[in-house]
């Protein structure tokens, strides 16, 4: 008997390219993906893996490998997609060489995303099978029909997870790798060059393609009947299948592995069956409308919601009729925890003093988000990976120089590199004058430490070339460039002031290493000197939470304190002191 | 077969995940279906975090509902009044009397709730509480609040105890796993 382990459904993916032969993967991280490539790189050294600096980048590596023959594959977030929309729409229409799949990752609920858009239309939209998992066992399965699917029908395959897949664990039975070799790699421009008259003929074929994907989605063993009792007939895929099933019990169900295109005979024989159909999906009513198109009858988003995660619950609610939930023991209300910078954490100190100058800050996706949330609240916009920068110079050009004179773009470093460098360039090219501070603190924080091009190591942990920000700065024309540790709260205070009120675009790099990295190098920890202090409340203004405010005293929690030292900084009465650790 | 769910609350960092993984090892090297589900990612920060372990013949949904928890390990005292409401009705907490202040308590916005476990004590009787982090201290190191816990944990549930041993050594790196060893005794003697 195989051993069964326990895999996260991201893990089970890592394991289903292994097992498929895969060869090269890049991903850019984004929660709930990233563990999917990190897995990759530290499992299995027979697949090149590696961080791209965006998912357009990571999504092009991916067909530029499967156009040469390899089996590849992309991971991203949701919102990553868009990101690697425009390769995606027109890798559809040039068809694959090796297999390619591109796995996205939903975050319905918003656990640790912007939105909560559906990728299912994009399959649709790019006329492209998708398939959709429903436990870690399926993940696995799934990745290596994928690639049977791609190279059976010349077509990138979409694979799509949501965040209680990725992050649900569940056993896994593993197999052998596969030992694919590289198809060879032939010219061939009316496939592979996209030009209208190319792309014209092109077209056709992916009508009849997916035609044939209909075809296949009929018979495949991806989409199962479950009978029950015929009395209810439930449709549901991936996730909210597994809710489905624990809130229905013996009904029968239609579990759609393959979410597009849809087989329309399957579902037409199954709704024939039962008395009365249900379609329970996670956000969008996208297999319902597409089965209503058909003329069936069906009951859906009239009682589930669009918004949220489902569970079980829910549906016994909306669809069963059963009471809603009665409080099974009382909670008092309790304050609430939100996630919060670390102790130590650059980022403070930099919004520390964007609070105190009060400009509008436009902020960008990173652990620094959260400084737009109380006690912090130094930030007032925030939309999309790299928007800081081009919207500061939009409001600039709406509002004009005065207001500009007042606001910053504040944005990681991965971030920047991701899909701030443009906006910078279309600052310093359309004579903007906005300053843009780039929190560069060595690292892609938020989703657990990944390298970038700006931290000079590969994923593998390899040393590499390292983008040099001042010199990509002076390169794109900008001539203020300042490099500041923010844990120098007067200098940085100092160079934002001057650099807001000068007439042309500048750089502002506050550099100080992530808190959690070994080289931050932090030891010790404060404590306050209470014959000192006149509580004067400065080192709260911080916003650690290491310090507490008793509201008489201020205390300094020493489980949490790394002995960064900046609200020693802040002191004006020189009251907190270091104990322990070695000064640096 | 008994379907048991577990739900481990705290707050990101205290080493919730790995607990739940080792429980969740210890499960399906007993042939039972196992599902966890964990957070990642922003929530982690500092925040309250969740991980729930169902193991049954067969498990569907991989998250635990309002009432259905038979027990919950919380790793922090005002988590575990937060969660109160997902115990079953006649499920048992396992409570870490520890407290960490969330920022709007640090920053005087709101208050640490006083007496919570004498709150939680209204709804429930089925409680067991412990000062993990000082025995954690004892054994030799901060971090295995968790194996202490999972100690307790492990003497509620009728899985042999070699399978806990195999299971913490198989995902505590090597350095920590002395001390964690004795965290584990500790809590596995702790209730008679």
């Amino acid at each position: 008997m195989v051993l069964k382990e326990l895999m996260l459904g991201n893990e089970a993916i890592a394991r289903g390219a292994y097992e498929a032969g895969v060869t090269v993967v890049s991903s850019y991280p984004g929660t709930p993906s990233t563990e999917i490539t990190e897995c990759i790189a530290k499992k299995y050294d027979e697949i090149y893996s590696e961080w791209a600096p965006n998912e357009k980048v990571a999504l092009e590596v991916a067909i530029g490998a499967a156009m040469g023959g390899a089996r590849s594959m992309t991971a991203m977030k949701h919102v990553g997609l868009n990101v690697a929309a425009d390769p995606l729409f027109t890798a559809s229409y040039t068809g694959i060489n090796g297999g390619l799949l591109i796995v996205v990752a939903d975050d319905p609920g918003m656990h640790s995303s912007q939105n909560e858009q559906d990728s299912r239309h994009y399959a649709r939209a790019a006329k492209l099978p998708m398939l959709e998992p429903a436990d870690s066992q399926e993940c696995k399965d799934f990745v290596k029909i994928a690639y049977e699917i791609s190279e059976e029908f010349d077509t990138p395959v979409l694979i799509r997870l949501s965040t209680r897949i990725s992050h649900s664990l569940s056993p896994v039975e593993p197999g052998e790798r596969v030992d694919y070799q590289l198809k060879e790699y032939q010219k061939d421009i009316g496939k592979n060059v996209m030009m209208p008259g190319m792309a014209r003929k092109r077209h056709l074929i992916i009508e009849d393609r997916l035609d044939n994907l209909k075809r296949f989605a009929e018979e495949s063993s991806l989409n199962q009947i479950f009978w029950g009792d015929r009395k209810i007939g439930v449709i549901s895929s991936g996730i909210a299948y597994q809710y489905a099933r624990e809130a229905f019990g013996n009904v029968s169900f239609l579990k759609l592995g393959m979410v597009y295109p849809l087989p329309e005979k399957l579902i037409r024989d199954f709704a024939a069956e039962v008395e009365t159909l249900y379609v329970v999906e996670e956000l969008e009513p996208f297999l319902e409308e597409q089965i209503k198109a058909l003329g069936i009858e069906v009951i859906g988003k009239e009682l589930l919601p669009v918004t949220g995660e489902l569970n079980s619950r829910i549906i016994r609610e909306r669809l069963l009729g059963e009471e809603a939930e009665s409080e099974v023991i009382g909670v008092e209300d309790v304050p609430g925890r939100p996630p919060v910078m670390c102790p130590g954490c650059p980022h403070r100190a930099t919004f520390h003093v964007l609070r105190k100058l009060k400009l509008t800050v436009v902020g960008d996706i990173g652990c620094y988000t959260l400084g737009a949330l109380p006690p912090v609240s130094a930030m007032d916009i925030c939309v999309c990976m790299g928007a800081s920068i081009g919207i500061a110079h939009g409001m600039e050009k709406a509002r004009g120089r005065d207001f500009s004179g007042k606001t910053v773009a504040v944005i990681g470093d991965s971030t920047f590199i991701h899909s701030g460098i443009t906006g910078l360039i279309d600052i310093v090219y359309n004579k903007g004058t906005s300053t843009v501070i780039i929190l560069d603190n060595s690292i892609t924080g938020m989703t657990g430490h990944q390298e970038n091009p700006t931290t000079g190591y590969t994923i593998k942990g390899e040393v590499t070339k390292q983008v040099d920000l001042v010199k990509l700065g002076e390169a794109i024309g900008i001539e203020r460039i300042k490099v500041v540790d923010p844990f120098n709260l007067r200098k940085l205070e100092q160079v934002i002031k001057e650099e807001v009120s000068v007439d042309e675009p500048s750089l502002i790099i506050a550099q100080r290493p992530c808190a959690l990295l070994k080289k931050a190098n932090y030891s010790g920890y404060a404590i306050i000197d209470k014959e000192l202090c006149r509580n004067c409340k400065q080192c709260v203004s911080i916003a650690c939470p290491a310090i507490v405010d008793k509201g008489d005293q201020i205390e300094i929690d020493d489980a949490l304190c790394n002995g960064c030292m900046l609200c020693a900084e802040k002191c004006p009465f020189d009251a907190i002191a270091k104990v322990g650790g070695s000064d640096e | 077969m008994n379907e048991v769910n577990i739900m481990i609350v705290g707050v990101g960092g205290q080493g919730t995940l790995l607990a739940s993984r080792i429980i969740g090892n210890v499960a399906i090297n007993s042939s039972y279906d196992v599902k966890l589900s964990e957070i990642h990612g922003m929530a982690q920060r500092g925040g309250s975090v969740v991980s729930s372990i169902k193991m049954a013949e067969k498990v569907y949904s991989p998250i635990i509902e309002k009432g259905e928890a038979d027990i919950i390990l919380a790793f922090e005292e005002l988590e575990a009044l937060r969660w109160l409401d997902y115990l079953a009705p006649a499920g048992r907490m396992i409570i870490n009397k520890q407290q960490i202040l969330p920022a709007s308590v640090l920053t005087g916005q709101a208050d640490y709730p006083e007496g919570v476990l004498e709150k939680i004590r209204v709804s429930t009787d089925n409680i067991i509480s412990i000062d993990a982090l000082s025995v954690a201290r004892e054994c030799g190191t901060t971090r295995a609040v968790n194996t202490v816990l999972i100690g307790i944990l492990a003497r509620l549930l009728d899985f042999p105890k070699e399978k806990w041993l195999a299971s913490l050594e198989n995902l505590i790196p090597e350095r920590y796993l002395e001390a964690n060893l004795k965290a584990f005794e500790t809590g596995y003697n702790y209730i008679q």
